[in-house]
């Protein structure tokens, strides 16, 4: 007998070790997630602190779907609103990014401060005494949806609601000191793109907290007989579940045992003809390779050797997500360091020798579960834990997910 | 205008769109220098002077590895570009003869299900040596016109 979503929307009695199909088709579900987890008590990531270099300066971001505006007034202080007129609901900002000591409504020329405050009405006395507004309207209760901001070592982040506790202690201690291991020092950033992924938006956070798939579905380091350097890790849940790290040891702190491994290989008919692309540094020296940390709902911050991007969601419909990718290094750089990371950076993204299958993988699950919604996921590798583990051979952090995942939901 | 040499850059330009549309991706490194460079980038990040590449080789070398890697490791589902490539516009000639040349492309993707689509529109901006061996490219940067990529980029541009 067949299901509809419907009569599917529950969760299974099993708890975390299951996940229901019909969360990855339901349109209710995509409504009410933007209302209680991207615009509800959550911190979610807004932008670099390097992407609004000076004063008056301007960039679009989101929250969730919702586009938003994050400015750097005259002063140099931080804001973020919803990027849409108290008058009509156009979009305020058009541009990615720029420059303006105020925004402009295009439709009806209404202005508002860097802050989101409207300050000015066109024509609100009319013109010659007639038209213009009543005296007794105040447009102003109609602004923009104004955000608060919290920012950690350069990231910035934002939440619409009072409830949200501190970013730092939203984020507790354990991701707290891992953000700070990577983010270090002041940013240089060295460019970005995006991919859109065929797929619901949770499907890539699952992906991205499931370190269980890395040596499974990404075969290059084992195609390349490059994995056995880098095995010892393990992983980092949150208390709330909902963030994680997952880490692995790279044993090549000097790059040359990559390169003598890679020429070893390489003789034996496999490994890399030019291993300098693994060439790396041990610029944290703590000896992780690999350090990828997701903060609920949609961010993450990944350190690979010395490729370093935060990733943005931005949830486009029921089966439509973009990925975006901010590629960085520090100011303190020097040319052989940013090429370094350039050539690292061949890693990851739409085309990384590690990444390229995350971007179809999610699109794989949507495909075949939109038929099956009263079907259910098995999420059972480490047990039913949604604990830190000195492995990588589990599902703890996806569980995680969706501990935190449910608490908002009141699923 | 120098019709021969255009002839070449457009015979070039022809054999190397053919070679990665008929999924002979082993010789496309062949196209390049020793010490070529490849480089997959967007127009935006050019702009902003970003030196970030989604793909970025400095070798046949490496060219040759993401090939392998393609090959043998990465996993993507069965697919085909066709490349459109317009005319060549030649900026610059070199001391010895390297020419840089610009030439605008777009490229359709066939996936193994039918399903056909725009996937990339661009430029190459390319810095092309001519030798005994024929045209080769010295560098060749692929300047994406947008900075979104459908869900993977596998085959080379």
């Amino acid at each position: 007998m067949t299901t509809t979503i419907a009569e599917a929307k529950h969760w299974p009695p099993e708890g975390l070790t299951r996940v229901p199909y019909w969360l990855y088709s339901d349109r209710d579900t995509y409504d009410e997630e933007q209302t209680r987890i991207f615009q509800g008590p959550t911190w979610n990531f807004l932008c670099l602190e390097a992407e609004l270099q000076g004063p008056s300066t301007y960039r679009r971001a989101t929250l969730g779907a919702m586009p938003v505006v994050v400015t750097r007034d005259a002063a140099g202080e931080l804001h973020a609103f919803e990027n849409r007129c108290a008058h009509r609901g156009s979009l305020l900002v058009l541009n990615d990014s720029g420059s303006a000591r105020d925004i402009v409504c295009v439709y009806h020329n209404w202005s508002y401060d860097l802050s989101g405050n409207l300050t000015g009405v066109a024509f609100r006395k009319g013109l010659g005494g007639k038209g213009g507004m009543p005296a007794q309207c105040r447009p102003e209760q109609h602004g923009p949806r104004q955000l608060r901001i919290a920012t950690l070592n350069g990231l910035v982040f934002g939440t619409l609601s009072r409830d949200t506790p501190s970013l730092e202690h939203y984020l507790g201690p354990d991701i707290v000191s891992r953000i700070r291991r990577v983010m270090r020092a002041p940013v240089k950033l060295l460019g970005g793109y995006s991919q859109t992924l065929p797929s619901n938006w949770k499907l890539y956070m699952e992906n991205v907290k499931d370190s269980y798939h890395a040596s499974l579905l990404h075969t290059f380091f084992t195609t390349f007989r490059l994995n056995r350097l880098s095995q010892k890790g393990g992983i980092v849940v949150s208390e709330s579940g909902g963030h994680h790290v997952s880490y692995s040891l790279a044993a090549d702190t000097g790059g040359r045992e990559y390169e003598q491994a890679g020429m070893r290989a390489a003789q034996e008919g496999f490994g890399l003809e030019a291993p300098q692309l693994l060439e790396a540094v041990d610029e944290f020296g703590d000896g992780v390779g690999l350090q990828i940390l997701s903060v609920f709902p949609t961010f993450v911050l990944q350190q690979t050797r010395n490729s370093l991007a935060v990733r943005r969601l931005v949830p486009q419909g029921l089966e439509k997500t973009e990925l975006a990718w901010t590629c960085f290094g520090f100011t303190s750089d020097d040319e052989a360091m940013t090429e370094r990371r350039l050539r690292q950076a061949n890693l990851i993204g739409p085309a990384g020798y590690i990444s390229m299958e995350d971007g179809a993988a999610p699109g794989f699950v949507q495909r075949a579960v939109g038929t099956a919604p009263d079907l259910v996921s098995v999420v059972e590798m480490g047990g039913a834990s949604v604990a830190s583990e000195d492995n990588r051979v589990t599902e703890a952090a996806v569980r995680g997910f969706w501990k935190a995942y449910r608490g908002l939901m009141g699923l | 205008m120098n019709i021969e040499l255009h002839l070449k850059i457009q015979n070039l330009n022809a054999r190397y769109a053919q070679a990665i549309d008929d999924n002979r991706l082993e010789a496309w490194p062949d196209f390049f220098t020793e010490n070529g460079r490849y480089r997959v980038t967007t127009a935006e990040n050019v702009e902003r002077s970003l030196p970030l590449g989604m793909i970025y080789a400095t070798s046949r070398a490496m060219l040759r590895d993401r090939v392998r890697s393609l090959r043998d490791a990465n996993v993507y589902e069965a697919q085909r570009y066709r490349h459109v490539i317009g005319p060549a516009l030649i900026e610059a000639t070199e001391e010895g003869g390297t020419v840089a040349a610009q030439t605008s492309f777009i490229i359709a993707r066939i996936m193994h299900t039918g399903e056909t689509t725009l996937f990339a529109t661009g430029r190459y901006q390319d810095r092309i040596v001519f030798d005994d061996g024929g045209a080769r490219f010295a560098e060749k940067t692929v300047i994406l016109d947008s900075r979104l990529i459908d869900t993977l980029l596998a085959l080379p541009l």
